[in-house]
């Protein structure tokens, strides 16, 4: 099987999402080949287990995202029967055009992956889950966290192709970040407020723990709706950002489906909600029944002393 | 200017999805509704054609019931309306939906195309990027806002290092993220008026695509795997016992 893996990579350096593509790879009975878009990352990516080699693309049209020429300049240094990239933004818009381009079909974000191909992911944002038999060649998106890294014992060869493409989508501003706070997408550990925490003041509470315990700070709707301070980049859920992160922590969010949509797949939840009866409970691993005014000093005090 | 909006008919985010007999049970969904990043693509549509003139096309493809959610689309301001008939979008694999897309883009002579960042059933985000590239359009992705100067559009989108503000031209095609923009509900006159609006209806052979070989089979669909029943603390003092099991049971911190 042959398998071409699309690096998540940027500016820098390797995402560490991309020894988990290979990990997915791996999965399916393939040594992949792993194409580093404008040469990022590739001292990382020669070091993860069984890929067999590293193809760094590099050419002018990587100065800025234009996923249409990315994908075309990366479809045509890939071969493949299966080409695997991350469900994040970039690497589903890749994915799929480098799909149209080569007529092959596409399937999201991949939670499970069996010889075959059969494929397993969630829809109707996790309420259901999809077993399906895909014909290669195609392309596929894996979400973050659902596969296992693959170690960082290799030695693959490296090559580099110079390789690029018409760039039709020139970037005229780029509008600085409000913050430089890490974002939830990103981010492994995600401590996310609601509208239970009264005041957009008080989500400095949340960015102290986060700064301990190096997470990005999230935010349901009505607190994104509710405040001009709580920017909607911050969002998560079913309109918003869909999060997969090791640890999810929900303070003074109710827990609505849509809220659940985009973090209920996070692999442990707590939460911290003053009413026993919040459905937010329903999924959590760990659920706190307390206002945040007495949790959030008492969990920033906690965690200080790891 | 012709601005086509592509509109998918899906599930109410609020409604229950059952799965009986390994496959989800639409006749069991409660309430159909446009998928909703598709909303703030149809808004945004609206706003460009008030300030830049043209108009809107609204397109689907879908089953019958999706004439539903043209017609409320019609509410709002689409000047006029397409249907590609398919019973089973289920049975489509994404080359197919893309390439009916594109075809029935093309059969309104639209340059410009708005659809969401993805469909709130499948969550995939395909649509977008493949349409664009059956177009020989340029694709932008994550937007929240568009303007235009003649032929020429420029776009807020988002990007993991803060957002961006990008130029096109036209043929182009714009995926929409949520943005900030208010949408506008449906007036008493928008209503009746949507009533007398017929849609175009047309099937998927009448674009010159064939349906017949989906590369994609659904094997099954399963309700969500059960998570174990959490554990329930109460009050403050717990919560050094959480921070505790974060570390030795979880091990996430
Ligand atoms: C089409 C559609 C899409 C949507 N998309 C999203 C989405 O992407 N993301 C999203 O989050 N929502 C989304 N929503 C909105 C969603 O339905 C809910 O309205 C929203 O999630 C509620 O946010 P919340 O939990 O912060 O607020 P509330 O529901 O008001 O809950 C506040 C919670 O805080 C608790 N609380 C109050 N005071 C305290 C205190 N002192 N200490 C501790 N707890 C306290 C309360 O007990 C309550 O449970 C969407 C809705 C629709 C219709
Ligand atoms: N069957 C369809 N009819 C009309 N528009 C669609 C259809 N499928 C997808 N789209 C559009 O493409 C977007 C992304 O869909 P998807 O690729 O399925 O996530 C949706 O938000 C719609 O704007």
């Amino acid at each position: 099987m042959d398998v071409t893996v699309i690096a998540e990579s940027s500016e820098n350096g390797l995402h560490p999402v991309t020894a988990q593509l290979v990990g997915a790879a791996v999965a399916i009975g393939g040594a992949p080949t792993v194409l580093c878009a404008g040469g990022w990352g590739v001292e990382d990516a020669v070091s993860i287990s069984g890929v067999a080699k590293v193809i760094s693309v590099v050419g002018d049209c990587f100065g800025s995202f234009d996923g249409g020429a990315w994908a075309e300049a990366l479809s045509s240094a890939s071969g493949g029967d299966v080409i695997i990239a991350a469900a994040t933004p970039a690497g589903r818009e890749i994915a799929a055009t480098i799909a149209a381009i080569r007529g092959i079909p596409i399937v999201q974000d991949v939670t499970g992956l069996a010889p075959g191909i059969s494929v397993t992911r969630p829809i109707y944002s996790g309420k259901a889950i999809e077993s399906s038999t895909v014909g290669t060649p195609c392309a596929i998106t894996v979400r973050a966290n659902a596969f296992d890294a693959a170690g960082e014992d290799g030695s693959a060869e490296v090559s580099t192709v110079n390789q690029s493409a018409d760039v039709a989508v020139a970037v005229r501003e780029a509008i600085a970040k409000a913050s430089e706070r890490l974002d939830v997408a990103e981010a492994d550990i995600i401590i996310s407020g609601g509208r239970g925490m009264g005041d957009p003041a008080n989500f400095s509470h949340l960015e102290e723990i986060a700064d301990i315990i190096g997470a990005a700070v999230g935010a349901s709707r009505a607190a994104v709706d509710t405040w001009d301070e709580i920017p909607h980049g911050m969002q998560v859920g079913q309109t918003g950002k869909t999060v997969t992160p090791s640890l999810y922590i929900a303070v003074g969010i109710s827990g609505a489906i849509q809220h659940l949509a985009g973090m209920r797949t996070s692999k442990y939840i707590v939460a911290i909600n003053k009413d026993p009866d919040a459905p937010i409970f329903g999924v959590a691993d760990y659920g706190i029944v307390a206002t945040w005014e007495d949790a959030l000093p008492a969990l920033k005090a906690e965690l200080g002393k790891l | 200017m012709t601005i086509a909006v592509l509109l998918k008919q899906v599930p109410d985010t609020t409604s229950k999805i059952s799965v009986s007999g390994g496959r989800v049970d639409e006749s069991a969904v409660s309430k159909w509704s446009m998928s909703p990043y598709d909303e703030y693509a149809l808004e945004s549509a609206l706003q460009l054609k008030e300030s830049g003139g043209g108009d809107v096309v609204a397109i689907t493809c879908g089953p019958a019931r999706a004439a539903k959610m043209l017609t409320d689309a019609a509410a709002v301001g689409a000047d006029s309306l397409l249907h590609v008939l398919v019973e089973d979008l289920n049975a489509l694999d994404s080359t197919q939906v893309q390439a009916i897309l594109a075809a029935a883009v093309s059969h309104c002579s639209a340059q410009v195309v708005f659809c969401g960042k993805q469909a709130a059933d499948t969550n995939a985000g395909s649509t977008g990027p493949g349409v664009a590239h059956l177009m020989g359009a340029s694709c932008v992705t994550m937007v929240s806002e568009v303007a235009s100067e003649g032929d020429s559009f420029t776009a807020m989108r988002a990007s993991s290092g803060g957002d961006q503000r990008v130029a096109v031209s036209a043929p182009c095609l714009f995926a929409f993220d949520k943005g900030t923009t208010e949408l506008r509900r449906p007036n008493v006159r928008g209503i009746m008026m949507a009533k007398k609006k017929v849609a175009e209806t047309l099937g998927a052979s009448d674009l010159g695509v064939d349906t017949s070989a989906s590369s994609v089979s659904v094997d099954s669909h399963s309700p969500p795997p059960e998570k174990p029943p959490g554990q329930r603390f109460e009050g403050v003092d717990s919560v050094a016992v959480v921070v505790s099991k974060l570390r030795d049971e979880a091990n996430v911190i």
